[in-house]
């Protein structure tokens, strides 16, 4: 038997986001199908509003309502600090820890040599353009502690390097409530090497 | 019950080629491994920052791995870092190459087909990749041998038309017939290119001594992009695509030769937050 045209699609629509199989697409469809038609409505809604309603902010490149972010907008944050992460939800990760003043970057995404990603995917040149014009001071580098992350971080701070600016990374460590005896050698070798005062 | 349930896990001694996200924490990853080939394995909540797994499975390590068997995909159980490859990771152009030489072993190879060997070349390209002053040796030396040990093999002593030994003088590399022409019927085939004496002399040297014994040799820039040219398009042909990440790599390249980036690791113990 076939499906009704509207049934498959919407199951050949959920199968395209990110960590959903065909089994849970089905399974998706078929709640939506019973479920009350105010709550369906309301999830329409929110996606489309999701896509009308959000843009990215013209100078830090985060997901905003208005064409410039509130923490780009707000005169209290030091401007002349940087932090560059890869994806909106990382700039939400730092802000959590109320430790961090300054401003941001998102990349939305990282270098991905093998899936064909280069800086040009990325929001790279626009970093640079952004240092160049402006007066920054520190440009920290919070992008994740994988091969990507860390090849990307070492790229953008080569590309900085000629302009004089102060270029951080975040710090490499042991994860709190980790083992040492469950380290990887890469993670204690750095955790040694970049070890701080007591 | 205990044998069922021993049978349900296996170990794999695993270099990590590929990975990508998968679900909320999830990686699936994909890796060349001594006993089975390549596969594709799940390694959960790898993305946690306080995942014990992550750091045995990050790309271009080797582990030791065991593996559950799963209905779709099977699971690492524990994995044990052998070697990590530090150097791959702390200079640009050196992650370029090791990118590219997983990219090339991942194009060359099918899931559950075992090759040892070409495990062993890989695993011994990434350390010399990490290590050579000149990484373009290991890599050509790689790109030959694995396309060898994938049934590749081009033959470089006799001509492919005539059957007669190649003989010093300007001889032709044909990629759809696999190998060299001569200088008799080289000229007259389509889609064959003139080889100069020192690409082809470094090649065949290339073919039939160890990796050990051409560590020495020093060629001449002109050379080295001769040699580069001639196996990419050897290969491109053959696999019927363009390796993506060699586009990183000539970015890095250039970028490191025209002086716009420092070439080489920097950086050192530092506070909080240390210099990059
Ligand atoms: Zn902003
Ligand atoms: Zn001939």
């Amino acid at each position: 038997m076939e499906l009704a045209k509207p049934v498959a699609r919407l199951i050949e629509e959920f199968a395209r986001l990110p960590g959903i199989g065909p089994k849970t697409a089905s399974r998706l469809t078929y709640y939506l199908l019973r479920a009350p038609a105010e709550q369906v409505l309301a999830l329409s809604d929110a996606i489309r509003q999701l896509r009308e309603r959000i843009v990215y902010c013209q100078v830090c490149y985060n997901i905003s309502e208005e064409p410039v972010c509130p923490i780009c907008a707000n005169p209290q944050r030091d401007h002349s600090q940087i932090c560059v992460v890869e994806e909106p939800l990382d700039v939400m990760a730092i802000e959590r820890t109320g430790e961090y003043h300054g401003v941001y970057h998102v990349l939305h995404g990282v270098l991905a040599p093998i899936e064909g990603v280069g800086p040009e995917q990325l929001k790279i040149g626009e970093l640079v353009q952004r240092v160049r014009q402006g007066e920054v001071r520190e440009v920290l580098l919070a992008t994740n502690p994988n091969l990507e992350g860390e090849a990307t971080a070492m790229y953008i701070a080569r590309l900085l390097a000629p302009l004089g600016v102060r270029v951080t990374r975040l710090a490499h460590g042991l994860p709190v409530g980790g083992d040492l005896e469950y380290a990887d050698e890469v993670t204690l070798r750095q955790a040694i090497l970049r070890r701080a005062e007591m | 019950m205990e044998s069922e349930r021993r049978q349900r896990l296996y170990r794999a001694e695993a270099v990590i080629i590929k990975r990508r996200d998968f679900g909320e924490a999830d990686r699936l990853v994909t890796c060349f491994t001594r006993e089975h080939g390549k596969l594709t394995l799940l390694a959960k909540g790898v993305r946690k920052i306080t995942s014990r797994k992550a750091g045995h499975v990050e790309l271009f390590t080797h582990a030791r791995l065991l593996v559950a068997k799963g209905r779709t995909w099977d699971i690492i159980t524990q994995a044990e870092c052998i070697q990590p490859f530090l150097p791959l990771r702390e200079d640009l152009q050196r992650t370029g190459y090791a990118y590219y030489a997983a990219e090339l072993l991942d194009l060359l190879t099918q899931e559950q087909d075992p090759n040892p060997e070409l495990f062993e070349l890989f695993l011994a390209t990434l350390e010399r990749l990490g290590r050579a002053e000149e990484p373009r040796l290991p890599m050509r030396y790689f790109e030959l041998h694995a396309m060898g040990l994938a049934g590749f093999q081009p033959e470089l002593f006799v001509c492919l038309n005539c059957q007669e030994p190649i003989r010093p003088a300007q001889n032709y590399f044909h990629v759809g017939r696999g190998g060299v022409l001569c200088e008799a019927c080289g000229p007259a085939a389509n889609g064959a290119r003139p080889i100069s004496l020192p690409a082809l002399k470094v090649l065949r040297y290339m073919q039939t001594h160890p990796y050990a014994e051409l560590e020495a040799l020093r060629l001449r820039p002109a050379v080295h992009a001769e040699l580069e040219e001639v196996l990419f398009q050897y290969l491109t042909y053959t696999l019927e695509r363009s390796p993506k990440s060699v586009q990183f790599l000539h970015l890095v390249r250039e970028r490191v030769n025209h002086g716009m980036m420092p070439a080489g690791p920097a950086g050192g113990p530092n506070g909080e937050s240390s210099p990059v």
